[in-house]
């Protein structure tokens, strides 16, 4: 018996910021991670049909973006491949420098810290997902894209006294969801 | 005079939360910073208020969460629902 139910017209509201996070902090690249997202509920879309209701939509949907991730890797690094095929060490002076390329990246001693840093992302994203919409929205064109109040206000028709409101009232629900699972 | 300068300075606790949340984006002037350490010093709920928000700020600082923006949104969301009338076709 299937639990969950499945309805495209609501993917961008519910789970685009979700899986743009998700892929941002796997691509470190804002165009690419873009792409990728709208493939995936274009990918989604066509394979409606294999959806049964076991999983919920998002978890689906990550399921289909970690193979379009997956796949993007694949991509560049077939053609770095071609690439590296045409590095030539041969000469006297580079003999050897081969070695020194891949020693280890010094900034791995930090991928501890992305890696705690990537889940409080999540933690971010799941209480952002359970604010009202017109909350999330002014939270994270205020917080997240660093927005004008103007703008917002411009962008939203509503006016300064009221963006506050809403901010208080986000930024309190943001701080008890994240002290429930995070802090 | 005193009580004019009482509550020249004075702010209540939901004023003190409303300057606290302008403080979170620089928004806060001078004097608004003033009246909020004021309060500060004196209020335990502010305090807490003060505490938690700082807090979350940093949080969200520290996580370096992305999303999208309204207009890419709307881009995707154009998309899908001509993909969405394709398949129905």
């Amino acid at each position: 018996m299937p639990n969950h139910q499945i309805n495209p017209n609501k993917w961008i509201d519910l789970y685009s910021d979700y899986l743009y996070n998700y892929t941002i902090t796997r691509v470190n690249d804002k165009v690419i991670a873009q792409d990728l997202v709208q493939d995936t509920f274009l990918a989604g879309l066509k394979s409606m049909k294999n959806f049964k209701g076991e999983a919920s939509e998002r978890t689906w949907l990550i399921s289909i973006l970690k193979r379009k991730i997956i796949d993007y890797y694949r991509k560049i690094n077939s053609n770095k491949g071609k690439a590296e095929v045409r590095m030539s060490y041969n000469d006297a002076e580079t003999e050897g420098d081969w070695l020194e390329e891949r020693v280890a990246d010094p900034f791995d001693k930090t991928a501890e810290d992305d890696m705690q840093n990537n889940e409080l992302g999540n933690a971010i994203h799941n209480c952002l997902g359970k604010l009202p919409s017109k909350q999330a929205d002014v939270f994270k064109m205020k917080t997240i894209l660093g927005y004008e109040t103007e703008t917002i206000c411009n962008e939203l028709n509503i006016t300064p006294s009221n963006l506050w409101v809403i901010i208080h009232r986000a930024r309190t629900a943001m701080a008890d969801c994240l002290e429930k699972n995070w802090f | 005079m005193e009580n004019m300068k009482k509550s020249f300075l004075f702010v209540s606790c939901d004023e003190a939360q409303h300057l606290c949340d302008k403080a979170q984006y620089n928004e806060a002037s001078l004097f608004d910073k003033i009246k909020l350490n004021l309060r500060l010093s004196w209020c335990r709920v502010t305090r807490a208020y003060y505490k938690r928000n700082t807090k979350l700020t940093k949080k969200i600082n520290e996580a370096n969460v992305d999303c999208l923006t309204p207009e890419c949104k709307e881009n995707m969301k154009k998309e899908l629902e001509k993909a969405i009338k394709n398949q129905a076709s």
